[in-house]
């Protein structure tokens, strides 16, 4: 077992359980903080798989803008302090029948897949190269519409969002 | 390399071949050195902060025409060992009905956003934790941290007022974030690297002589992102009684000020290493202690800038902050970074020297044009107060029912 | 590099472990002296009236979320401004595209009021 390896194995657990409380949690603000845990755990992930800057990445635009404005969101609908609501719903049987269908679905296929066993190439020691990836978002025969499409989705939700918070001031006062 | 020239890592050599030669394989004696290291280097920056505070309060004192404290040992060094040993032994007050891991994660994650960054700053030619590629985006990152750290205060304090609190300091320090962004794009497109190494090394001129308008919005965004004066509206007394560490006490209270001490000078060296040229001087290359000498200096300099603003600039509103951030600095810095990068593309065969020139040229019409706009749009009337008329009592018409018109 | 990645992992621990260490230290030397005055909640010496939320303004909702589209923004931009020195002007436009279309929608949220504090 190479440290890597253990390492892999510490945080993958940890994430699980962490997205497993998210759901699980008696009170919306624990399963806001279980999920900062969980973005964590899958920007260390990132981090083993040398993709350095998107594990920085995942922790500035999720951990730093998104959980919190989860945070807000959950402020902002005023059930956030001490309001605990049944953990299941009725009839909870028939959704867990389908996950463990869907799961047993996914991992069967996963095992009869030939290249399940292939062992991946390590990669060299100068595999993250940022300026290759720069090139590329904006070499028209590389990814330059994906990027100025995102740019417009970008607009398009902070009008959005802006059209949905000004008619909310006007209902509130 | 000999003792004189770079004390530090001959240090770290030698202990390095201590481990090595216990006979352990290499990949744990690369952890052992990793985990000593990252000690050495985070006990040290808690025992600076000692110094810093000293150093804080007696230039506020002397900003204010007063000594600062002067009884506690020589000039008052002692002072803050003083003040740190007796938070040591204060009473821990844990108010009821909070909640127990989020109240005590909060100060330690206060400390241990700011103490990450000491971890990716070159502070001499050969002394630095790691040279990551990512390095200046990995500062902004471990700021949301920060930010974190204070909604679990807010939150778990069991408090509206300090919920109230934390909730103004994080959007305070949110919006903050996106022209320090946004102005630390142009250092990266300067140099052509992430990595804090690599900019220190490529600053030929220093970038604040490329880049001032960058310079000034990447400062003014810093200083906020500490929460220091004259941003520090989310902790002040007056104003919503110390805001989200109210519920604090004892050495917990102490951790958020030890921790905001050491981010003023955390964002003074960020400044230094990213606009000043971190520790480049002359002889610095080739004697490394002297670049640690040279990056000390840039600090202090900066910190104490950092300090005057301090002292002498009144608090903003919150919406005067919030306006400052997101009608001013944002649009500016946006500007900036589309002149830069048109400038410096279209100037790209010329000498170096001729685009430095013409770059400084470019940011000093772009904040000139700026401060005339700015000069515009600020409010110059201000709606009288004073001079409506309201009815005042006087001797004549103390009896007078309203309406009855009868006297007496 | 990963032992760089090791490296910075290992300072985060031991960053969060010194402040912990710090406050245990504090807690088995300080007193213990509860009672229910001091443990109650601190609201300017008057007594608490209700549970503790707080009214919360849509302006944080607007300003989080403007800052979240800046935010991606800048980040999708860094990977273009490390490679800058080497792109040819049209990618200098298109990233210049970018920006106002960005800064459109910043104009567009001034007009519309949504960066108002008030």
């Amino acid at each position: 077992m190479s440290g890597l390896q253990i390492v892999f194995l510490i945080v993958a657990v940890v994430t699980l359980f962490s997205g497993v409380m998210v759901v699980a949690s008696r009170k919306m603000m624990h399963s806001a903080l279980w999920l900062i845990l969980t973005l964590l755990g899958v920007a260390i992930l990132f981090a083993t798989l040398q993709a350095g800057f998107f594990a920085i990445v995942q922790v500035l635009v999720y951990i730093g803008a998104i959980s919190i404005l989860i945070i807000f969101t959950l402020m902002l609908t005023r059930r956030v302090m001490d309001e605990e609501h049944p953990q299941v719903i009725k009839g909870w049987w028939l959704p867990a029948v389908m996950a463990v269908i869907l799961f047993g679905l996914i991992a069967g296929f996963l095992a009869t897949w030939k290249d399940f066993q292939v062992m991946l190439n390590e990669l060299p020691a100068d595999a993250e190269n940022l300026a290759a990836f720069g090139s590329a978002l904006v070499n028209p025969a590389g990814y330059v519409i994906p990027f100025e499409v995102a740019s417009v989705l970008l607009l398009a939700a902070l009008v959005g969002a802006i059209y949905i918070a000004a008619e909310r001031k006007e209902k509130v006062g | 390399m000999s003792f004189w020239r770079d004390p530090i890592i001959f240090i770290i050599e030698w202990a390095k071949g201590l481990l090595a030669g216990i006979g352990w394989g290499p990949g744990w004696a690369t952890t052992v050195g990793f985990v000593i290291g990252a000690f050495v280097l985070a006990a040290g920056a808690m025992f600076f902060v000692v110094f810093l505070i000293w150093y804080e309060r007696k230039l506020i004192g002397r900003l204010q025409d007063r000594f600062g404290p002067n009884r506690v040992g020589p000039w008052g060094l002692f002072q803050p060992i003083a003040d740190m040993l007796k938070i040591f032994t204060k009473e821990l007050i844990t108010p009821s009905g909070v909640d127990w891991i989020a109240y005590n994660l909060a100060p330690v994650l206060s400390v241990a956003a700011v103490l990450m960054m000491w971890a990716v700053t070159p502070f001499s030619k050969t002394f630095f934790g790691v040279n990551i590629s990512v390095g200046i985006l990995f500062l902004i990152a471990v700021g949301g941290l920060g930010e974190v750290g204070i909604i679990l205060a807010g939150w778990g304090s069991n408090n509206k007022y300090a919920l109230v609190g934390a909730l103004r300091a994080v959007a305070q320090l949110c919006s903050y974030e996106v022209p320090f962004v946004i102005s630390a794009l142009v250092p990266v497109m300067l140099t052509g690297s992430m990595s804090l190494v690599d900019i220190v090394e490529a600053q030929n001129p220093w970038y604040i002589l490329v880049a001032p308008a960058a310079a000034l919005i990447f400062f003014i965004a810093s200083v906020a992102e500490t929460g220091r004066a004259p941003f520090d509206l989310a902790e002040a007394e007056s104003e919503i009684v110390a805001g989200y560490n109210v519920e604090y006490s004892g050495l917990k209270f102490g951790m958020f000020f030890v921790g905001e001490f050491l981010h003023a000078f955390t964002a003074s060296f960020i400044f230094v290493t990213v606009f000043l040229g971190g520790w480049r001087g002359p002889g610095a290359d080739q004697i490394p202690v002297l670049g640690l000498v040279y990056f000390m200096i840039k600090t202090f300099i900066v910190y104490f800038a950092l300090i005057l603003f301090r002292g002498t600039n009144p608090r903003f509103r919150i919406d005067q902050m919030m306006d400052l951030n997101w009608k001013v600095l944002t649009p500016l810095s946006l500007v900036v970074i589309m002149v830069i990068a048109l400038v410096d593309r279209l100037f790209a065969s010329s000498a170096d020297w001729l685009r430095t020139v013409i770059l400084l040229a470019a940011n000093l019409v772009i904040l000139v044009v700026a401060e005339r706009l700015i000069r515009r749009g600020v409010k110059t009337t201000r709606p009288e107060v004073g001079s409506r008329q309201r009815p005042v009592a006087s001797p004549d018409n103390l009896f007078i029912q309203p309406g009855s018109g009868a006297k007496g | 590099m990963l032992n760089d990645w090791l490296y910075v992992g290992i300072f985060a621990l031991v960053s969060m472990f010194l402040p912990a260490a710090a406050i245990s230290i504090a807690a088995l030397l300080s007193p213990k002296k509860p009672n229910s005055v001091k443990n109650a909640t601190y609201e300017c010496g008057m007594e608490t009236v209700g549970p503790a939320w707080a009214q919360m303004k849509v302006q944080y909702y607007v300003c989080t979320l403007v800052f979240l589209v800046f935010d991606v923004e800048a980040v999708l931009l860094f990977p273009w401004a490390v490679a800058y020195k080497q792109l040819p002007l049209y990618a200098v436009a298109e990233a210049i595209l970018f920006i106002l279309i960005l800064l459109g929608g910043l104009l567009y949220a001034w007009r519309k009021g949504a960066l108002e504090w008030l």
